[in-house]
């Protein structure tokens, strides 16, 4: 019950340090709310979604940013647009940050400064990505050593 | 992008603000001409000096001119008189030859002899002025010289006083005046200009004159004349050689020119002036000077001849004149022309001046239009900015508030709780000031924009008063409201707008008022007309004993009896609504057609109350923002003095206005008109009202009695009666509603017994058999058992005591506290007559935390978004409600599944999509909706019923929160608005105005 324990305060700190990095938001914490005896991956479904849709997009645009003759920034914004939409969602605040940045330079048409944000973003991203897998994996430990995940409030 | 709108905001600002600039710019002549001005004033300068100085060439001409021509005057008046003295001189020396012709020659002996003559030419001296003397010479011939010599006893001599050598001829002067007695045997011939003076002298026979020489004895220059003197008379028209031989002697003068003319002259004015010459130009080649010297220097520039005629045809002479000085400059002329160009110089600075004067106000005043324009342009965007942060503030205070109302519900120490619900009380202060200045500010930045709904006006007064009913009747002050039965049920306006002037008002007025009464009422604008006095007086039950009840002190026909500001407001005029009403009740029909044919209504509203009342001093800042009546005002009651410059905004927003009356310590009554809308009847009977709570209609035909001293207060309950449909009388007392009662039992006749009698308790209080007549009624209506009137006793506040002191004396039924609304005045009578047992189910129990949770239960959901995480995250959210939900991806997806007839219940519908966005989407999902209802109604007789059925609530999910995006969902057909991500209470507020109605209507 100790290793319980542990592993759930564990989670409890390294949750609010994502909070705390702002790599995670509110609505994340909403979303974790809406986990319940139905849909108990909840969080973990929506995260897997928006991992594929975010390489996918990141993919994307930098393919778009490649061209040489001529890059195509409606594509871009549109991306962007999905993005800041997706991350806003479930909550992933650095990421939609970014993409804000992003959307500016795209609007200005700033191939330079788009390759850069792009840069930025897939950073934001994989550690998003990283610290998040890591949470999921404590969830995971917690669930087989027989605990529950701790709710937030 | 907040940030991005403000830039592009302010950038449209600047733009206009150039604009108008641009186009208020008007350039005057001056103004545009502006670099030229100093150009101008020097060019003014010279112009003007170049005048001044032809001015001063022209005058000095002139003078110029006139000099000429007064030395000319001088010139010739002196010539004129020299010649005149001349002739005159010559004439008397031609007298004197024929006078020695005479007397010496024609005489015999002689008649003359040197001491006659000279006795007579010095006394005729006077005649000759001219002349310094004259002599008489002998033509003497050589033969006869000696016997000549002998004659007179000397010999002649030469001028130079030798004996004269011998000549032909000789010419001695025999006869000589005194003055030139020196000439005396001197032969005149030995002179060279005497011997041709005399030739010539007898060869013509007339004056001659030598040219001017130096005269003997006197050194003057002078000219001697010469006049022969014949021995015999000559014929008519002698020949020179008959003169010759005729010629006897000589008359000789001598002029002394140079010191007679002076003598001359010196009798004429301006002598000093003038220099004047006399020449002989005989020759002229060699002009003799006569008199003047030759070189005397005097003003060479001028100079006048004048000719001179002195009778002899040989010689001529000539007078010259010209000023002693050279001509003084003209100071006159100078002056003159200097003034002249003085004054011009001035009058060029004052022009000068005057333009530059004219530039800087020009300039002045362009700047301060675009200033003013920048003023305005700020102050729009400073109404833009409070509208923003007014917003942004709004939805942490939100957060606060909520958290508080949480913190709340947990266990509190008493300390706790009390600081929490400290800050609880200071937040909602702070929301509601944030939301007037939100309201101020949407008003001034126009962006307010008034619904158009129908709503029932009544329920919404009921509602406003109800709201302030604890605070008044804590208070002991009376809240009323009456509305005029010709007011409209429904109306067409902004009812959430109208219920926030009346709050505004009211609340004022319960604020400031602490005792009395506040008065709501609501009539047409256009019903205030005069009654005539005996019909409005027969709607008074016993109207002419209603003074008898007026007791000691001074009482008004008010609500309350309390004096108000507006007299227009008492019972006399009341009265006149009221019978006007009654006497055109038969003419309603007629009225209603009239009135559903124009379009809108405008109503009167009137809020009065007895209050404090509003200093004089303060009522013209009334209406201004933040302007109290004066700042002790906020201490002792508070609020932040905008309310009413809300209100007077919105009330002209809908197209009113706002004024008021109010005297210190009397009382205030604001008035304001609205103009509404006319709601087809035919479109709000279908429709469901949806803030008009429905009255029951149980009541109907049931007869009550209103038992009032006050008629106004008495028009006020029958007013809610009538609402629900009672018929209503008045009395003005306990007894006379018992005599009444009594005569309707005894008689037992076609008027039938009241169903209930309401009494106020001021009027049941007032009359002190007031108890008794009671039981006398009571007792009657035991006799008739049929029916038994219900008693209801009607109070502001009412004591313990009172109230058993009321039950004891007969109202055992119920006490209805004021302020009545007709639902309250409904559920009591439902209580006291036992109808209507069934409660309707009240929304209060809707609120709670679980309240989404049933509102959405069940329901079936669709979620339209393009991006898959949001879809999941929605769909997840509504699911945890309980919610079925389904999802699209697009909008065509999402037309596709709506395809009617479809089962669900609602729809999120995110706005920015590819392909077809949100806006779109909800266009068409709509239009499909309105056809098919059509097809519907044109349909079968069971379409007609299910009108309006396919709406399906549409609510725009976007992350942007402006208000343009708003306004644009609904534009579209939308009926709501969800932030992303969706929070809890987002949700449901959201969801809770389409949800709630459903289950009322269901049960």
């Amino acid at each position: 019950m100790d290793f319980v324990n542990q592993l759930q305060r564990k989670f409890i700190d390294y949750s609010s340090s994502l909070h705390r990095e702002g790599i995670v938001d509110d609505q994340f914490t909403q979303l974790r709310k809406l986990e319940d005896e139905n849909s108990p991956h909840f969080v973990m479904e929506v995260a897997s979604l928006f991992f594929e849709d975010c390489e996918k997009l990141i993919n994307n645009m930098a393919i778009a940013l490649e061209q040489k003759q001529g890059v195509d920034f409606k594509q871009i914004d549109e991306c962007i647009h999905q993005l800041k939409g997706s991350s806003s969602s479930i909550g992933a605040m650095r990421v939609k940050n970014a993409c804000i940045a992003f959307r500016s330079f795209s609007d200005g048409q700033n191939r330079e400064g788009c390759l850069r944000c792009l840069q930025q973003l897939s950073h934001e991203y994989s550690l998003l990505k990283n610290k998040l897998q890591t949470l999921f994996r404590l969830e995971k430990q917690i669930v087989a050593a027989g605990g529950s995940i701790p709710r937030v409030h | 992008m907040g940030l991005k709108l403000q830039q592009s905001y302010h950038h449209s600002v600047t733009l206009k603000v150039n604009e108008q600039m641009g186009t208020k710019r008007g350039y005057t002549f001056i103004q545009a001409n502006r670099a030229w001005l100093p150009k101008f004033l020097l060019l003014w300068v010279m112009v003007m000096a170049f005048l001044s100085t032809w001015i001063y060439k022209k005058m000095d001409a002139d003078n110029k001119v006139r000099r000429k021509e007064v030395l000319s005057s001088m010139c010739d008046q002196r010539a004129r008189m020299l010649q005149d003295q001349f002739s005159v001189s010559v004439n008397h020396v031609h007298a004197l030859a024929i006078l020695v012709s005479t007397f010496h020659y024609y005489k015999d002996p002689s008649a003359i002899d040197q001491e006659t003559f000279a006795e007579y030419t010095a006394r005729t001296a006077f005649e000759r002025p001219l002349l310094s003397g004259v002599a008489y010479a002998e033509r003497v011939v050589h033969s006869e010289r000696e016997k000549f010599e002998r004659q007179h006893g000397w010999t002649i001599k030469t001028m130079k006083r030798e004996p004269s050598p011998i000549r032909d001829e000789y010419a001695p002067v025999i006869f000589s005046q005194e003055t030139v007695s020196y000439i005396e045997s001197l032969d005149m011939m030995s002179g060279e200009e005497d011997r041709e003076n005399i030739l010539r002298a007898r060869a013509t026979g007339k004056a001659v004159l030598t040219s001017p020489f130096r005269l003997l004895g006197s050194h003057h220059l002078g000219v001697v004349l010469t006049f022969p003197v014949y021995k015999s008379k000559l014929p008519p028209s002698p020949t020179e050689q008959e003169r010759i031989e005729a010629t006897a002697g000589y008359l000789g003068g001598a002029f002394d020119v140079e010191s007679l003319v002076e003598n001359l002259l010196g009798q004429l004015a301006g002598n000093q002036a003038i220099l004047v010459n006399v020449y002989d130009i005989t020759n002229s080649s060699d002009h003799l000077i006569m008199y003047g010297h030759q070189n005397q220097d005097g003003d060479l520039a001028l100079l006048h001849e004048s000719k001179l005629d002195f009778g002899d045809p040989f010689r001529k002479h000539q007078m010259i004149c010209r000023y002693h000085q050279k001509a003084p400059t003209s100071w006159t002329a100078l002056t003159t022309a200097f003034l002249f160009f003085v004054i011009c110089l001035l009058v060029g600075y004052i022009l000068y001046g005057a333009a530059i004067h004219i530039v800087k106000v020009e300039d002045d005043f362009h700047e301060m239009e675009e200033l003013k324009v920048r003023a305005e342009a700020a102050d729009v965007a400073k109404s833009q900015f409070l509208a923003t942060v007014s917003h942004e503030i709004r939805t942490p205070m939100n957060g606060i508030l909520g958290m508080l109302a949480l913190l709340l519900d947990t266990d509190l120490s008493s300390t706790q709780r009390d600081y929490a619900q400290t800050a609880q009380v200071c937040g909602k202060a702070l929301i509601t000031l944030i939301n007037e200045v939100l309201d101020r500010a949407k008003i001034e930045a126009g962006k307010l924009e008034l619904e158009t709904v129908p709503f029932d006006l009544r329920s919404i007064l009921d509602d406003v008063l109800s709201l302030f009913s604890e605070k008044s009747r804590n208070k002991g002050v009376e809240l009323a409201v009456f509305v005029s039965d010709k007011v409209p049920e429904m109306v067409m306006g902004d009812p959430g707008r109208f219920r926030q002037i009346i709050t505004n008002l009211v609340g004022n007025s319960v604020k400031f008022t602490e005792r009395g009464h506040i008065f709501v009422k609501v009539h047409l604008a256009e019903n205030p007309k005069p009654m005539e006095g005996p019909k409005a007086e027969t709607c008074l039950n016993g109207g002419s004993d209603e003074d008898a009840l007026v007791s000691g002190a001074r009482q008004f026909k008010t609500l309350s009896g309390y004096e108000a500001a507006d007299e227009r407001n008492s019972w006399d005029s009341l009265k006149h609504l009221v019978a006007d009403e009654e006497l055109r009740y038969d003419a309603s029909v007629k009225m209603k057609a009239a009135d559903e044919a124009s379009q809108s209504v405008t109503l009167m509203v009137s809020v009065e109350d007895t209050g404090i009342g509003i200093p004089l001093i303060a009522q013209d800042r009334v209406f201004m923002p933040f302007m109290q009546a004066d700042s002790s005002t906020s201490r002792n009651y508070g609020g932040t003095g905008i309310g009413l410059s809300i209100t007077k905004c919105l009330v002209e927003l809908m197209g009113g206005h706002i004024s008021f009356i109010s005297r210190p310590q009397v009382g205030s009554t604001f008035s304001f008109t609205t103009v509404f809308g006319r709601c087809k009847r035919a479109s709000f009977s279908d429709t469901k009202k949806p803030n008009a709570e429905d009255l029951p209609s149980g009541f109907r035909g049931l007869k009550a009695v209103v038992v009032d001293g006050k008629p106004v207060r008495a028009a006020v309950t029958r007013y809610h009666l009538k609402r629900l449909g009672m018929l209503v009388e008045f009395a003005n007392s306990v007894k006379i509603a018992a005599s009444a009662c009594g005569k309707n039992g005894s008689s037992c006749g076609s008027k039938t017994q009241p169903d209930i009698v309401l009494v106020e308790k001021d009027s049941w209080l007032s009359g002190e058999d007031g108890g008794l007549s009671l039981r006398t009624l009571d007792r009657q209506q035991n006799g008739h058992v049929l029916k038994s009137p219900k008693m209801i006793l009607l109070a502001t506040n009412i004591t313990n005591a009172e109230l058993e002191k009321a039950k004891a004396a007969g109202f055992a039924d119920t006490t209805i506290m004021k302020p009545l609304r007709a639902s309250m005045v409904a559920a009591c009578l439902q209580q006291v007559l036992g109808t209507g047992k069934k409660r309707q189910p009240g929304r209060g129990m809707l609120n709670g935390s679980s309240v989404l949770g049933s509102l959405l239960c069940g329901k079936k959901i669709l979620v339209v978004d393009d991006n898959m995480v949001n879809r999941r995250v929605a769909a997840g959210a509504l699911k945890k409600f309980g919610a079925a939900v389904e999802c699209a991806e697009s909008g065509k997806a999402a037309l596709k599944l709506l395809q009617l007839p479809h089962s669900f219940d609602a729809c999120f519908m995110d706005i920015q999509m590819p392909e077809m966005d949100g806006f779109e989407a909800t266009r068409r999902i709509r239009m499909m909706e309105s056809q098919a209802n059509e097809q519907m109604n044109g349909g079968t007789e069971e379409g007609s019923i299910r009108t309006g059925e396919w709406h399906i609530p549409i609510l725009a999910m976007t992350a942007d929160v402006i208000h343009a995006t708003y306004d644009e969902c609904l534009k579209c057909g939308m009926d709501g608005y969800v932030s992303k991500p969706f929070e809890e209470e987002n949700l449901y507020l959201a969801v809770a105005k389409f949800f709630k109605t459903k289950p009322i209507s269901d049960s």
